[in-house]
């Protein structure tokens, strides 16, 4: 008796061990690869935010602190006052507006404001134009802000309206229906298609004559064309639906997986109890899928808060940065401006913002998937 | 157990199959010197072949050197070659855009060339790259842009046809655009191709701002932007310049059909944009390309395209430079003007070009690039002058406050000066 339990317990072990090392053998590919080719780099691109690496520069790299830092999310503030003429009078401008000092007199690099220098204009408040002041909000890149505040604005959208979307598409073709392999594929095409060719593509039916404006000209009588990439009003948004359009298919793929795990039975008991067709999606289908949607909520945000590629190929972060991103700016700083040490240090503060946001949603959703 | 080791083992074959040849160097060919040409015409058949056929007459009149073609596309190029300096993989011989070639020569990447002092000057200044006194890259070809219009719009407008000798002064201008726009005849008055991104909005408006008396760097020291970029003159430029826009005269963003065909289909009345024979026998005798207009000190031109340099690292500069001076010959001059259309770069070519010898329509071409033509700024800085000057004048173009603009400009380029030490000036 005592012989066959070890012996039973010895086969366990090793069965254990043997699985162990497989398991080791077969992640070690992965983990190699990654280490090399995504730690390694994050690591060296961590380092080069603290130092003035240039791309190309026979300087070599000197570690510099916090001075990237502090260039990066700096902020300061200025009173400037209205220009008065000999009689001491305000000076106005035709529209009316008080004409101020020049804003440079005290930020240009080479001002007597140690804290002010390089900085730019942010936002203006308080304006007094009786005593002839505003106060200006300087920051040491006003377009670092901005950019946040886009990325902040695209995943905000995005995360529900691609997910649902993705949901009720899922659902759609989850349904016993004739043809639903050919609108499973027709919505998942738009997914295997490289998002610069999708971009092209979408900025020739966003131009002033593409196919946008003359649809809504047929529709609407007397519509003036917009240029949808080119207006402060409508470059994100114009962005944020061709974004869903690409992305939403892979996301109904997972949807649908997760779909697929949940068992018939249910339903069927779920009939018998005479359940209708919305209580069997809320209180059987949503509650089966959420492994699925925490799956999903983390993707789309990572994927949201990257946004790039749209940026660089359509728009290039404007006009005047209303679709200006991190990851787009610290591209444009470490690679075209080969301010690499800048760049990194918008991507150091990128990464922590997503892991952060990773983080936070994890912990939101960690009873969701227990 | 079993069943896990025949799942696995395949897998760990596989993967090792596919992560060995990431390690493995790759292998040197043998035999006679290679060299290696990178060229950024992958997608221009024309230019490629052109590149081919001095290869392969090199090629073929040498038995020590064979030189190797590699085409990339235009828009892969630059990240490739950055790429390729940055982990010190570069080829032996590259071709690349003319305004950072001092950028790349300060930091290392280039060797001087060993031209013939009477070939080297011959080229036109704006087809060389010079960096401290000695000639990193040449030019087969120059590009010109030309204020491009109709005689019969001119003359439908009531306008002075200007001349070489008196161009249109800023109120002229003003004031053909003012007219193309009131006759209702166009869809814009005037086409500045701000659809192209990147180097166009140096190479295309800077002129412009030079025009005014403005320019993108202090042109005497290279050390400072200060009160050059921002300065009256120049902020006089950013306000005429917003006033296009703002006046509706111009797209903020063109499409690719108004700016290649928008004056021959006429939706534009003027076109300040590369030119061709094309253009001319489309319009039959009725197309006519204007001197730039002088808008404050001097009419002025872009000038310098591609060019072909050598890299330092190269293990076989004697033949790379023989190389060079292959192609430095009058009858290549001649055939990448002649089958791409662009501008010659020596008086011999220009002489015995069949699209721009003295008497045909493309002649002013060359004529407007000898009188005009003023290089963007020579400095190392240039790469990171071009990128904070495109940004500026998209956001002017849309309507932000010019002074601020230009005095953010400033204060970026100034800062990247003085972080690298201006550059060695």
């Amino acid at each position: 008796m005592a012989t066959r339990m070890s012996d039973a317990r010895r086969t366990l072990n090793q069965s254990v061990r043997i699985e162990r090392r497989s398991a080791t053998l077969l992640a070690a590919p992965a983990v190699l690869l990654l280490t090399v080719f995504t730690v390694v780099p994050i690591l060296f691109a961590l380092t080069l935010g603290f130092t003035n690496a240039q791309l190309l520069s026979p300087q070599a790299p000197q570690f510099v602190g916090l001075t990237n830092f502090s260039r990066l999310l700096g902020v300061g503030e200025v009173t400037l006052h209205a220009q008065r003429d000999p009689q001491g009078h305000i000076v106005t401008a035709p529209n009316g507006d008080v004409v101020y000092e020049r804003l440079n007199t005290y930020t240009s690099i080479n001002s007597k404001y140690p804290n002010l220098r390089g900085k730019e204009e942010w936002f203006r408040f308080g304006e007094n134009r009786q005593a002839g002041t505003v106060n200006v909000v300087v920051a040491g890149d006003p377009l670092f802000w901005q950019s946040l505040r886009n990325t902040l604005f695209f995943a905000l959208v995005v995360v529900p309206v691609q997910g649902g979307l993705g949901l009720l598409l899922a659902l759609l073709v989850n349904e016993r229906i004739r043809g639903r392999n050919f609108f499973r594929t027709i919505y998942f095409i738009p997914t295997l298609t490289s998002m610069v060719v999708i971009s092209m593509l979408w900025g020739f039916m966003y131009q002033p004559s593409g196919m946008f404006n003359k649809v809504l000209q047929h529709v609407i009588p007397g519509f003036q064309p917009i240029d949808w990439l080119n207006d402060t009003r409508t470059a994100m948004p114009a962005i944020i639906v061709l974004s869903i359009w690409q992305a939403v298919g892979y996301h109904m793929i997972i949807w649908l997986g997760g779909l697929q795990t949940i068992p018939g039975e249910i339903y069927e008991a779920a009939r018998v109890d005479g359940a209708n067709k919305w209580h069997e999606i809320r209180y059987v289908t949503l509650p089966g899928l959420r492994h699925t949607f925490v799956f999903v909520l983390i993707t789309i945000t990572i994927a949201a808060l990257g946004l790039f590629t749209q940026i660089n190929v359509l728009t290039q972060g404007g006009p005047l940065g209303t679709t200006s991103t991190l990851v787009y700016q610290s591209v444009l700083h470490g690679y075209q401006r080969q301010e690499i040490g800048y760049g990194s240090a918008i991507s150091f503060v990128f990464f922590f913002m997503v892991l952060g946001i990773a983080l936070f949603q994890r912990f939101i959703t960690r009873r969701i998937d227990q | 157990m079993n069943r896990t080791w025949r799942f696995s083992l395949p897998v760990a074959a596989v993967t090792l199959g596919l992560t060995l040849p990431l390690l493995a160097t790759p292998a040197q060919a043998a035999g006679s010197q290679t060299i290696q040409l990178w060229t950024h015409n992958g997608g221009n058949k024309q230019e490629l072949a052109d590149v081919n056929a001095v290869v392969k007459a090199f090629n073929a009149s040498h038995k020590q050197y064979k030189v190797v073609v590699k085409a990339f596309p235009q828009i892969n190029y630059n990240d490739a070659v950055v790429a390729a300096a940055a982990s010190k993989q570069l080829p032996c011989l590259l071709d690349s855009d003319a305004p950072v070639i001092p950028a790349w020569a300060y930091a290392g990447y280039l060797a001087p060339l060993n031209l013939d002092p009477k070939v080297v000057k011959s080229i036109n200044a704006s087809a060389k790259g010079m960096w401290k006194g000695k000639l990193y890259s040449f030019g087969m070809y120059d590009a010109v842009v030309g204020l491009v219009t109709r005689k019969s719009t001119l003359a439908a407008l009531g306008l002075r046809t200007p001349s070489l000798a008196k161009p249109w002064t800023l109120a002229e201008f003003n004031n053909a655009l003012a007219k193309a726009k009131a006759s209702g005849k166009y869809q814009y008055a005037i086409d500045l191709g701000t659809g192209w991104d990147g180097e166009w909005y140096p190479y295309g408006f800077s002129p412009f701002l030079q025009s005014f008396g403005g320019d993108l760097i202090n042109r005497k020291t290279y050390r400072n932007a200060d009160n050059v970029l921002n300065g009256g003159k120049a902020v006089a430029f950013g306000t005429w310049f917003q006033g296009l826009f703002a006046n509706g005269y111009a797209p903020k963003r063109t499409d690719a059909t108004m700016r290649d065909n928008g004056l021959v289909n006429g939706s534009v009345a003027f076109s300040w944009n590369f030119f061709n024979q094309t253009q001319f026998d489309a319009l039959k005798g009725d197309m006519i390309v204007l001197p730039p207009p002088n808008l404050g000190v001097k009419p002025v031109v872009g000038g310098g395209s591609w060019q072909w340099a050598m890299s330092s690292s190269c293990n076989a500069k004697t033949g790379a430079n023989a190389f060079l001076k292959f192609m430095a010959q009058t009858k290549y001059f001649k055939m990448f003007s002649d089958t791409l259309s662009n501008l010659p770069v020596t008086a011999a070519a220009t002489k015995v070009s069949k699209v721009f010898g003295p008497g045909t329509d493309m002649n002013i071409a060359a004529v407007l690039s000898a009188k005009y033509a003023v290089i963007r700024p020579p400095t190392p800085a240039y790469p990171v002058i071009a990128k904070v000057f495109e940004a500026a004048l998209k956001n002017i173009i849309n309507g932000a406050d010019v002074q601020s603009e230009l005095d953010n400009a400033v204060n970026q380029i100034d800062q990247n000066l003085q972080d690298n030490h201006y550059y060695g000036f």
